[in-house]
């Protein structure tokens, strides 16, 4: 066990360096090849170097805007995705424990799925009385189908075992659902939720790039409409910390509640979120690892 | 956690000794044929009375439908013809009076020991620092008290089915039904769970069914033993004594279950 702790330990000290030296090298890159106005068939010449965005961000980081741009993005994820972890999570297990559920809902949801979320934006507009809430409806909507159809999947394979020793215990529907069916389809429904926090990101971006007032994605579009190059990296280096930053989160709170998980079932949970973590990033054409390591640096500036 | 004394509270489940009154439960079979989900019929016994309180083994060998039995007398099936009743009254759908204890693998795996032993108190609404302390007696009582905090899959296989024992039992159930509960173990494991069982039971009353393919874990285990092909029930001559194992007696009943199979 000690021994196994510590090859592990090592291995860890040496991937976080390559870690960090990755995305440091790519920035390295990035300068030398904007800055030198590269042009080998990929042309670099207008390309914002790392400095101007850097000092971009130093710049916007200073006014009330971009935070405010942050927040209202923040509370359209958070209200947009909790909806749709409470609704696909409900909706999953109901389409997989009742037939009437699945008979019901299972057709809707397999027409409505292939629809991209951001398709969505005129049905946002008919319905909805306002922007706010069509962004959010956009956001919901996108992460709802992932949760749903792992939460559909995770609580299919549960071992019918269990649910029959609580049945034999004396345990009634409802503590079937909340002892066994719930706990135990966590593993698959946080593999879901990573997705889904994901695809929100991408779809609120999308969605304030459409139809919003204020938020990152709207900020970032206003940049780029104003030709404010270093603007829209500063937008994309947001978008990918924070797409991170959440997913993060919903990786870590995956793993603390089903830390019962045997170690090697544990390792797997681990690569799904960091690949959504990547998605909202890559949207941004951007390779994922740039704008978020891009973030810390610049703060070391002074702001004026 | 706080609002019930402890001295006053200790009084019933804990003391697992003294039998309670409706003790054993007395579960029939009226002209049954026992059937899977899908409607396909498994040729078993029509009719069968087990008396409250009596252990009886069922012997047949593997694959034969013996948990099908079992799951009908759970409630968790029903059969495709005639009645399985529990004390004259039919059984329509599992209870908690008929304790279930599975090959294996049936202990929730992200509940820690304790929790999946109070897991049947809580289902009884027992106050949390009772269930707390009669599940702690119940682990001590399966050799496990050391081992509350660990989840179910740090355990090796006899621990694990040491704790479903604990499990079935901590809710004071008046039959346990028992699916091969030790066939995944050693022998050396297995005679020591036979022992603890044994053990265990004694004082509970309640009624057992134990299934199993090994003719002298249902020799040695049961008051009687039913031949599952035949649905015959026989008198064990000695029950539970070790010893016994060379007695003429006990030689011919093996015999006899032997060239049923």
């Amino acid at each position: 066990m000690s021994a196994g702790s510590r090859r592990t330990g090592a291995t860890s000290a040496g991937r976080r360096l390559v870690r960090v030296a990755s995305p440091l090298a790519a920035l390295g890159i990035w300068q030398l090849l904007t800055s030198y106005d590269v042009d080998l068939w990929l042309r670099f010449a207008q390309f914002p170097t790392v400095v101007e965005v850097a000092s971009a961000l130093g710049d916007r980081i200073g006014t009330e805007a971009y935070w405010q741009d942050l927040g209202h993005s923040l509370r359209r994820i958070a209200v947009g995705f909790l909806l749709a972890a409470v609704l696909g999570v409900a909706a999953g297990t109901a389409v997989a424990r009742s037939r009437w559920a699945a008979d019901i809902l299972g057709p809707l949801v397999e027409v409505v799925r292939p629809i991209p979320a951001i398709a969505l934006v005129p049905v946002a507009i008919l319905l909805l009385p306002t922007n706010e809430q069509g962004i959010v409806f956009i956001t919901c909507a996108a992460a709802l189908f992932p949760v749903l159809v792992s939460t559909r999947h995770a609580v299919r394979a549960l071992n019918p075992v269990w649910e029959e020793a609580v049945l034999t215990l004396g345990g009634s529907r409802a503590r079937v659902l909340f002892s066994v069916v719930l706990p135990g389809a966590l593993p698959g429904i946080f593999g879901g939720l990573s997705v889904g926090i994901g695809v929100s990101w991408i779809c609120v971006i999308s969605a304030e790039m459409i139809s919003g007032e204020y938020g990152v994605g709207y900020r970032t579009w206003q940049d780029y409409t104003v030709v404010d190059y270093p603007g829209v990296f500063v937008g994309m280096a947001t978008i990918g910390a924070l797409g991170w930053l959440t997913s993060t989160a919903v990786e870590t709170l995956g793993r603390r509640v089903t830390a019962w998980l045997p170690r090697p079932t544990a390792g797997v949970t681990a690569v799904g979120p960091a690949r959504a973590a990547s998605t909202p990033a890559s949207l941004a054409s951007a390779s994922a690892s740039v704008p978020v390591s891009a973030v810390p640096r610049p703060e070391k500036e002074p702001v004026p | 956690m706080s609002t019930v004394s402890p001295s006053v509270v200790s009084a019933k489940p804990s003391a697992p000794t003294p039998p309670t009154a409706s003790a054993g439960a007395e579960l029939a079979l009226h002209g049954v044929r026992l059937g899977h989900p899908d409607g396909v019929a498994v040729p078993g016994p029509v009719d069968l009375r087990i008396a409250p309180g009596e252990l009886l083994t069922v012997v047949g060998p593997s694959g034969c439908g013996k948990t099908t039995l079992l799951r009908t007398l759970a409630g968790l099936l029903p059969p495709l013809e005639g009645r399985v009743t529990q004390d004259g009254k039919p059984i329509r759908r599992p209870d908690a009076d008929r304790a279930l204890v599975f090959q294996h693998d049936a202990l929730l795996p992200w509940r820690s020991v304790r929790a999946n032993v109070e897991l049947p108190l809580a289902i009884r609404r027992v106050p949390r620092a009772e269930r707390r302390r009669s599940a702690g007696e119940w682990l001590e009582r399966v050799g496990l008290g050391g081992h509350a905090r660990k989840l179910p899959h740090q355990l090796s296989g006899g621990q694990r089915q040491r704790v479903q024992l604990a499990r079935a039992l901590a809710a004071r159930p008046r039959a346990v039904l028992m699916d091969e509960p030790f066939g995944a173990l050693d022998a050396h494991t297995r005679a020591g769970m036979q022992d603890l069982l044994v053990e265990i039971l004694r004082g509970t009353g309640a009624t057992v069914v134990f299934v199993t393919h090994d003719v002298d874990e249902a020799i040695h285990l049961g008051d009687r033993v039913a031949l599952f092909a035949t649905g015959d029930v026989l008198d064990v001559p000695h029950p539970r004594v070790r010893d016994a194992r060379q007695a003429p007696d006990t030689a011919a009943l093996r015999r006899r279950v032997l060239d049923s199979l």
